[in-house]
């Protein structure tokens, strides 16, 4: 037989199309069923081929592929045993589907003959996460392996991004068979279209409108970031000379030091940006998705502006509101389109002075209703270490978990496109963490930066064995209030200050000696004054290490728009009579 | 209103599981589903019959899209076209009934199927009309089960909407 050393398993086949794809790191946890595998893994590891980094729950794999995906905008992948394995994956898919990022999940699964047996560790894990990936697979045959990969890829990067599981049988791992490649792109899929270009018509209706607006504002989200947009929203918006606001996932777009820029808006945004959306009379929605936490009472959202709807998925456009024009297609790729057109169409009758009172308005607001920054001498806030850390680190990634810590982050870090790694859509505790890893991973000489809080921390804090184990010199901020200070602060606001099961203090772990447990550095800051110089030798600290706050514990996140009221209605803002230095200017 | 959604998906393991879990997530309501392979081989036509206003049944339309295993939505409600259901009735027919209920049956050009000394089964094909105005006239002998497959339907390449013809040739009728 002259076919058969083209034999090949179903493993190999796995493996080698992995690497045909490019992936240089899998992020994963071993188990019975997908011990084929691991097994065909240890030897292309061995010649270099691909690394493996071991996480410390599966949960941590799939965040930490998460985090390498949003740092790189590659697809993730990420590796897990049948039955706990592969359920502990499901917060981690679940956070890529809500923020769609591209991840290839690849679980263990029973041979084929003990499927629908309850056999040890079998979980039906196709039909437990078929909510909450874009698509997904099991292979039955592995003559379809390489195939199945290959769509895999193309379907977790084409349109809007999203996860992908493929579920592989112990013995479709092992099965040997006469293997043929499917190399990148050449997949066809009847049920991925194709995106069309902008039409002039769409585009002279985006001018028609631009025009007769005198109060245009860009509202831009994380489809923005995915596309790799945000040198033509520069361009248009200084062209313009339109302002812009970001969602938490659209952070990165502007440099939020610009006079353009509003820093993020929603419930927990700048109370400029808020009063700017109320009031602006066209919203430009640029891969946004008028999400609850962005709108609050949606009937009045913007309610005096018409929308322009830019977004890749046209289910997004009209869900929660219906715009007055809709274009569907690449940011990047419509913008470059309009950004043409206007270039050799001179005759547009938008001058910046329309606009000018607008932007004087927006100002004014800037310095009546600054971000604010509790500066009492004996206790130490959140916020002025997080400007601290802004001023030291403006180059470095930042991924956060949820909650105070990750609003105050969002309102006082001035990030870089790709370098804002932050669970939004979900909001999983916990996320943070271990998607510093996956950043580190992708990038071992950047500094990275994990700001997380006490309760968040503790609910990945495993994944500090995965740091020490491959040495990844992440740095890790605890804003330590003692309290789920998030829930605490919602407790006090909207339920009559009864305190149900949000303290952490009982059974808090000392961070410090947890972090030395584990071979790493830990820092404590509970001073005012030692913010500076606690922060600059814990950053300059070589390898991990771990920075301790203990913050004031009742502090609380404003400016906050209260659940099912309207953006212009914030509760915790003051206006100050004179103008102060705003920290964004 | 109801709307008649035409569906093309790929033929694979859990598609109907993915259509159900998107309509139940995102609450949409299904009053009838009807699956059976199309032309081609490896591809299945789901007609659906959706309560909801236009949209919803867009909204639903660009979520159906975004599964990867479905290739068309056609909302074909206003388009013309045939529409088929086909239902089997058991039905109490003592030998006093008997005839009556066949003296119906042959009306609505319906089938007996099977005959017992108490009960007949009948097989009735047609447009959901049809199949109402049968169940009206059957009730009181006694129904005892229905199945129903669902609406099916095809567009009309010859482009006619029979019913629309009837009702202005029945409308002119009246008026000469």
């Amino acid at each position: 037989m002259s076919i058969s050393h083209n034999k090949v398993t179903g493993a190999f086949a796995l493996l080698d199309s992995l690497v045909r794809h490019n992936v240089e790191y899998i992020f994963g946890y071993p188990g019975g069923a997908i011990l084929p595998i691991y097994d065909e893994l240890y030897r292309w590891e061995k010649s270099g081929k691909i690394r493996h980094i071991l996480s410390r729950h599966e949960q941590g794999s799939a965040h930490a592929a998460d985090g390498y995906s949003r740092s790189t905008g590659k697809v993730g992948v990420c590796f897990a045993t049948s039955g706990p394995g592969a359920t502990n994956l499901v917060s981690g898919i679940a956070t890529a589907q809500m923020d769609s990022v591209p991840l290839l999940l690849i679980t263990g699964q029973v041979a084929r003959p003990f499927i629908g047996t309850d056999a040890f560790q079998e979980v039906d894990i196709f039909g437990i996460t078929l909510p909450i990936v874009k698509h997904s697979y099991v292979v039955r045959d592995p003559r379809n392996m390489s195939k199945i990969i290959s769509e895999a890829f193309y379907i977790a990067q084409h349109g809007r991004p999203g996860p992908v599981l493929i579920d592989v049988p112990k013995d479709v791992g092992l099965e040997k068979f006469v293997y043929n490649p499917i190399d990148p792109g050449q997949v066809f899929l009847l049920g991925c279209r194709p995106f069309l270009k902008p039409n002039n018509k769409q585009i002279i209706k985006f001018i028609k409108l631009l025009e007769n607006s005198s109060q245009p504002l860009l509202y831009v989200g994380g489809g923005s970031i995915i596309s790799g947009a945000h040198q033509v929203i520069k361009e248009l918006a200084v062209k313009f000379q339109i302002p812009i606001t970001t969602t938490l996932m659209g952070k990165g777009i502007i440099d939020e030091k610009d006079d353009l820029s509003l820093g993020m808006l929603g419930m927990h945004g700048t109370a400029y940006a808020n009063f700017a959306v109320s009031e602006s009379d066209l919203l430009i929605a640029l891969g946004a998705r008028f999400d609850d936490r962005v709108t609050g009472k949606l009937d009045e959202f913007a309610c005096n502006a018409q929308v322009i709807h830019i977004d890749i998925d046209p289910a997004e456009v009209g869900k929660n509101r219906i715009p007055q024009l809709a274009i569907i297609g690449d940011i990047n790729n419509v913008l470059q389109d309009i950004m043409d057109y206007i270039e050799n169409n001179q005759n547009i009758l938008y001058t910046t002075d329309q606009t000018r009172s607008w932007r004087e308005r927006i100002d004014l607001w800037k310095h009546q209703y600054p971000l604010l920054v509790p500066t009492n001498v004996n206790t130490l806030s959140s916020q002025e270490i997080l400007s601290s850390l802004c001023i030291m680190e403006p180059n470095a990634y930042f991924t956060t978990d949820v909650g105070q810590h990750q609003m105050w982050a969002a309102q006082f870090l001035n990030v870089l496109p790709r370098h804002w790694i932050s669970s939004a859509g979900l909001g999983t505790m916990g996320y943070g963490l271990p998607a510093a890893i996956g950043v580190q991973i992708a990038y071992p000489n950047e500094k990275v930066v994990c700001v997380s809080g006490d309760a968040s921390f503790q609910m990945n804090l495993q994944e500090l064995g995965t740091i020490a184990q491959y040495n990844l010199p992440i740095k890790i901020i605890i804003i330590n209030n003692k309290w789920q200070g998030m829930v605490r602060q919602w407790q006090q606001a909207f339920y009559g200050e009864r305190y149900s099961h949000s303290n952490m203090e009982k059974g808090s772990p000392n961070f410090i000696e947890l972090a030395k447990s584990f071979g790493i550095a830990g820092f404590e800051l509970t001073l005012r004054k030692d913010i500076d110089t606690i922060l600059e030798s814990f950053l300059n600290c070589n390898g991990p290490c771990l920075l301790d706050c203990k913050v004031t514990e009742d502090d609380n996140c404003y400016p906050m728009v209260a659940p099912g009221k309207s953006n212009a209605q914030m509760i915790g803002i003051i206006k100050q009579s004179k103008v102060t230095n705003s920290l964004l200017n | 209103m109801k709307h008649t959604l035409s569906v093309l998906v790929e033929d694979e393991a859990g598609v109907l599981s993915r259509i159900a879990g998107l309509f139940a997530r995102r609450g949409f309501n299904i009053d009838s589903l009807a699956v059976g392979p199309a032309e081609k081989p490896g591809i299945s036509r789901i007609t659906m019959i959706v309560p909801g206003d236009n949209r919803t049944i867009e909204q639903l339309t660009k979520q159906l899209y975004k599964l990867v295993s479905i290739l068309k939505v056609q909302d074909i409600t206003n388009i013309p076209c045939v529409e088929r259901e086909l239902v089997l009735i058991k039905i109490q027919a003592s030998p006093q009934n008997r005839s009556f209920i066949l003296e119906i049956s042959s009306v609505f050009r319906a089938k007996v199927v099977d005959m017992a000394y108490e009960y007949l089964i009948l097989e009735v094909t047609g447009d959901p009309g049809k199949m109402v105005a049968i169940e009206q006239l059957l009730k009181q002998y006694g129904i005892v089960e229905i199945a129903r497959t669902g609406k099916i339907s095809l567009i009309r390449a010859s482009n006619v909407d029979t019913e629309f013809l009837r009702n202005t040739l029945s409308a002119q009728k009246i008026s000469s």
